[in-house]
């Protein structure tokens, strides 16, 4: 925590302007993120790569997280008075929707400064919808381009500025982003079943039953 | 283990005793040999060629492939088989090892390269990816078995096969060539004047390939439990 809690004072103290967030990481090995925001990301990344007190030279991973909407369950206790003057305390559950976004992680090491510890970038789009872009960091770490076509073509994120966003493991005809959390396998693929009951009950409604020419040339 | 296809056109099940020259028997012409006479048939003397010189065509395609660069090294050294000029260009080669699992983006190059390899040519399907996708059967990515566009000789099952069965493998493919017939109803596919030496490449599509499978080299066994 302490190496990226420094990082962000720096950062802030740097560039005023830039809004950054401090990303925590809730698991064991607490590798907290810094946020930034799109319009300062490229500056800050330049420079977390110039400046010799980081010379974060090297950019390891690229990743694209996808947030779906989710629910959040908060319990409040309000105190509630009654008629006849007693109080009570009455505990409700009040849940709200935070909107889903797509979220892109970059790990980047420091060669010059044989760094173990990866610092952590997150750029988020602003929602999963009709807004899915961020800045492109490969003008920044070369070695991102590949990755962020890979996220752009699992995910559907689209990065300005990337030299060349094109799929990269589907074909250009692919329709869709499998990687997404509500990426429903479409049914027009060639697919086989297993003897398992949702994978036979899904075959049943794929495969509808064969029409009897069909039938004769498979048996 | 690997097994012989039966899917693609195969001798009889049981071949007949191969006909060297001449009507005498094997012990006789064995007896021959001892005393320094050859006797042999132009058939025998091509298939023997050619089944001591394969040349594998020199690309992998996933894990499988790491394996099949081991058999190629001193320690299983493919080369005691004759097979170890595994050449670069297909226009050269006579064997494709479809090593690795075949993506749906890399299927049609896979069956181009196929295409443009001269006659005679086998194919190898090794590990279950090459047979039938493998681990990633159910995926949306991955073919359900190179056998769908191009016909198939060995199939080598195994996640990957070890050196020794691919060795194997070409073993059984070797035998193949030695069983096959220059004329006659058992004439090999590539002398068969009727049969195709390429094979439709598909196109990409949507969600997958255009079409899925070809009809002509593929039809799906019926699972065992509808039999
Ligand atoms: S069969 Fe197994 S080892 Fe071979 S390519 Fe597929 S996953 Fe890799």
């Amino acid at each position: 925590m302490s190496s990226t809690a420094e990082l962000l004072d720096h950062l802030r103290a740097r560039f005023p302007d830039a809004t950054l967030e401090l990303v925590e990481n809730p698991g064991p090995a607490a590798q907290h993120g810094l946020r930034l925001d799109h319009t300062s990301a490229r500056l800050i990344a330049t420079y977390l790569r110039e400046d010799p007190a980081w010379q974060l030279d090297y950019c390891s991973n690229v990743s694209g997280v996808d947030w779906i909407d989710r629910e959040e369950t908060e319990k409040v206790t309000t105190t509630v008075t009654a008629e006849d003057g007693s109080t009570a305390e009455k505990v409700e559950k009040v849940t709200r929707t935070i909107p889903g976004y797509f979220e892109v992680v970059y790990h980047l090491y420091s060669m010059a400064r044989k760094t173990s510890e990866p610092v952590i970038l997150r750029l988020r789009t602003a929602n999963r919808t009709d807004d899915t872009v961020v800045p492109s960091l490969t003008p920044v770490w070369r070695s991102c381009e590949f990755q962020e076509r890979e996220v752009y073509d699992l995910y559907g994120v689209s990065f300005t500025d990337h030299p060349d966003l094109r799929r990269i493991l589907m074909w250009d005809e692919f329709k869709d982003h499998p990687m997404r959390k509500d990426y429903v396998e479409p049914d027009d693929y060639e697919y086989e079943p297993t003897p398992h009951a949702t994978v036979l009950e899904r075959a049943a409604k794929h495969y509808p039953p064969a029409s009897p020419a069909e039938e004769g040339s498979q048996s | 283990m690997s097994e012989t296809s039966d899917r693609s056109s195969l001798p009889p099940a049981a071949p007949e005793p191969f006909p060297a020259a001449g009507n005498i028997s094997d012990e006789e012409r064995e007896e021959l040999r001892r005393h320094g006479i050859l006797l042999t048939s132009l058939e025998e003397l091509y298939n023997w060629g050619r089944t001591n010189s394969i040349w594998p065509l020199q690309f992998g395609l996933a894990c499988c492939a790491i394996e099949m660069i081991a058999t190629a090294t001193a320690r299983f050294d493919i080369a005691r088989f004759g097979a170890e000029i595994f050449r670069p260009s297909p226009r050269q080669a006579d064997l494709m090892i479809v090593s690795g699992t075949v993506t749906k983006k890399m299927a049609p190059q896979v069956v181009r390269l196929f295409n443009q390899m001269p006659e005679p040519k086998y194919c190898i399907a090794m590990g279950a990816c090459a047979i039938s996708g493998g681990p990633f059967k159910q995926g949306y990515n991955v073919l359900k078995g190179i056998d769908r566009y191009i016909p198939v000789d060995i199939y080598i099952p195994g996640c990957p096969p070890r050196p020794e069965a691919l060795l194997n493998g070409l073993i059984q493919l070797q035998e193949k060539i030695k069983t096959e017939r220059l004329k006659g109803p058992a004439t090999a596919r590539h002398l068969k004047p009727d049969a195709p030496s390429e094979y439709p490449i598909p196109e990409y599509d949507a969600h997958d390939l255009k079409p899925p499978k070809n009809p002509a080299v593929w039809t799906q066994n019926p699972l065992p439990r509808d039999q």
